[in-house]
């Protein structure tokens, strides 16, 4: 009954979106724009000749190979600063700065360095995911209780157990967070950098479908099934935060 | 009885500024083997500190604490802290908890040697649940059995009872007698709740203003278990209470 009244609310505005988008299309009678119905046989047609397959493919590789890249450095780099002062001291300055710039800015060094390949993408989204989880990590570290570090200097473990027993996990929810922040923002990026001059990809059949004859149809079917894609995306990053050795971080 | 810490005319003062706060000043104290001292003194009075130096997490200006006759350089399982807020991890269910302390290969069945403890306080069936899925009153229990696994020599008290309510912190007193019972330690307790000293120890010490020093010492001699309701023990708390100010 709960999920019921958390579904249905959503699902009418959908609907009614859909209905009014429907109507304005045919009331105005435009040429380019699709209806819904468009939209939906477009896909179809996508499905059937198996590229959509091959585009959502391409866009989850690149997002994966960049994402887990940027994973193994920023993981081990963020528990380190938050552990060595001096590390933190030198470091974070330099990435304070770096965060900010968009990963779309760095898309022509991309292609400078690395070509028009699927290493442009891959670096643009370690990139973009690097810097959020370095940053949230070392934060984590930071954030550590002085008790639980008592506790365990108390009992005199040694420096292997203090770190698989007591750090890792009492940062393991701040990481988790910082991989979902990252995760998010691969995912936008991913898409804007397969439209600059790639042949395959979520982004690429957006800016495809646009050129190559306008077929809008295909143009809106591809935002759709990034969107779904982000939101499942996060889904599975929000799983990770229901393990019982990390919820006690995000309340009851 | 033998002597088991023996702490030597210690001073500890803090700097802020331009500003030196003497906190602990001259303080000297011998507890014996299996003795139970609880120390009482006004709120700020460096209590806390004074624990903290003893139980080697910070090192005195000055004078010397000794264990066993071995000067104290820094904290070890010999003696284990139990704080007022707890340091039970959040992340590792009961059994992980105590067995966290187990270093090395000689515990023989690590989580056997857990679950004993675990039943000895009373946290039979709960050995798989983790800490959010506890009451404050079985966090505390969680905490001391951690502190028992070890077997430490020591236990130091810092005021372990004071963030639960009040019937619980009496049944924790109760819990925490019982389990002296089945194996004696040596407890430092710090408190600033008169009846709770005079209900667990053998002697009390009771400090004075900061800089922390020695004002006063009372022996307890009620056997356990005690009343705190009879005449002597009312007598005893008032005596306290006048050297307290109150």
């Amino acid at each position: 009954m709960l999920k019921l009244k958390q579904t249905l609310p959503p699902l009418a505005v959908l609907g009614l979106l859909i209905a009014v988008w429907w109507l304005v299309v045919v009331k105005t009678e435009s040429a380019i724009f699709p209806t819904p119905l468009q939209v939906v046989t477009g896909t179809l047609e996508l499905v059937k000749d198996g590229s959509l397959w091959e585009h959502i493919g391409s866009s989850l590789m690149r997002v994966g190979a960049g994402f887990l890249l940027a994973v193994v450095v920023a993981i081990p780099l963020g528990l380190w600063m938050g552990r060595v002062e001096g590390a933190y001291i030198t470091l974070n300055p330099i990435f304070q700065i770096l965060r900010p710039i968009s990963p779309i800015a760095w898309i022509p060094l991309a292609i400078l360095w690395f070509g028009v390949g699927n290493a442009s993408p891959i670096f643009l989204i370690f990139i973009a995911s690097v810097f959020p989880m370095i940053v949230q990590t070392a934060a984590g570290v930071h954030t550590i209780e002085q008790r639980y570090l008592r506790a365990a200097e108390n009992f005199g473990v040694s420096r292997y157990k203090l770190f698989t027993q007591v750090i890792i996990p009492a940062v393991l929810p701040e990481m988790i967070v910082g991989m979902r922040i990252s995760l998010g923002v691969a995912w936008l990026v991913v898409v804007a950098a397969e439209m600059i001059a790639l042949r395959s990809g979520l982004g690429y059949l957006i800016m495809d479908s646009r050129n190559a004859g306008n077929r809008y149809d295909l143009v809106i079917a591809g935002m759709i099934i990034i969107g779904i894609i982000g939101l499942l995306l996060d889904g599975l990053m929000r799983l990770l935060e229901g393990l019982k050795s990390v919820r006690w971080r995000y309340g009851r | 009885m033998v002597d088991k810490i023996v702490i030597k005319d210690i001073k500890k003062s803090f700097v802020s500024g331009k500003e030196t706060l003497a906190v602990v000043g001259g303080l000297s104290l011998t507890v014996g083997e299996g003795e139970f001292v609880a120390i009482v003194g006004p709120s700020g009075c460096g209590k806390s500190t004074l624990m903290k130096i003893i139980a080697g997490f910070e090192q005195p200006d000055s004078g010397h604490v000794a264990v066993d006759g071995v000067l104290r350089k820094g904290p070890n399982a010999n003696g284990i802290v139990i704080s007022q807020h707890g340091s039970v991890f959040p992340w590792l269910n009961v059994q992980q908890n105590l067995m966290f302390g187990l270093n090395g290969n000689e515990h023989g069945d690590k989580a056997a040697l857990a679950d004993h403890y675990a039943a000895m306080v009373g946290l039979k069936g709960f050995e798989q649940n983790y800490p959010h899925e506890l009451s404050g009153g079985m966090l505390k229990r969680v905490e001391i059995a951690r502190a028992l696994v070890v077997k430490p020599e020591i236990l130091y008290m810092d005021e372990p009872f004071s963030a639960l309510d009040a019937l619980m912190n009496l049944r924790m007193r109760t819990e925490l007698l019982r389990i002296l019972e089945e194996e004696r330690h040596t407890v430092l307790l710090i408190t600033h709740d008169v009846e709770e000293a005079i209900h667990l120890a053998d002697r009390i010490i009771v400090l004075s203003p900061r800089p922390a020093s020695i004002q006063a010492v009372f022996e307890v001699p009620f056997k356990h278990p005690r009343k705190l309701s009879t005449p002597e023990a009312q007598t005893l708390k008032d005596d306290i209470l006048r050297e307290l100010g109150i």
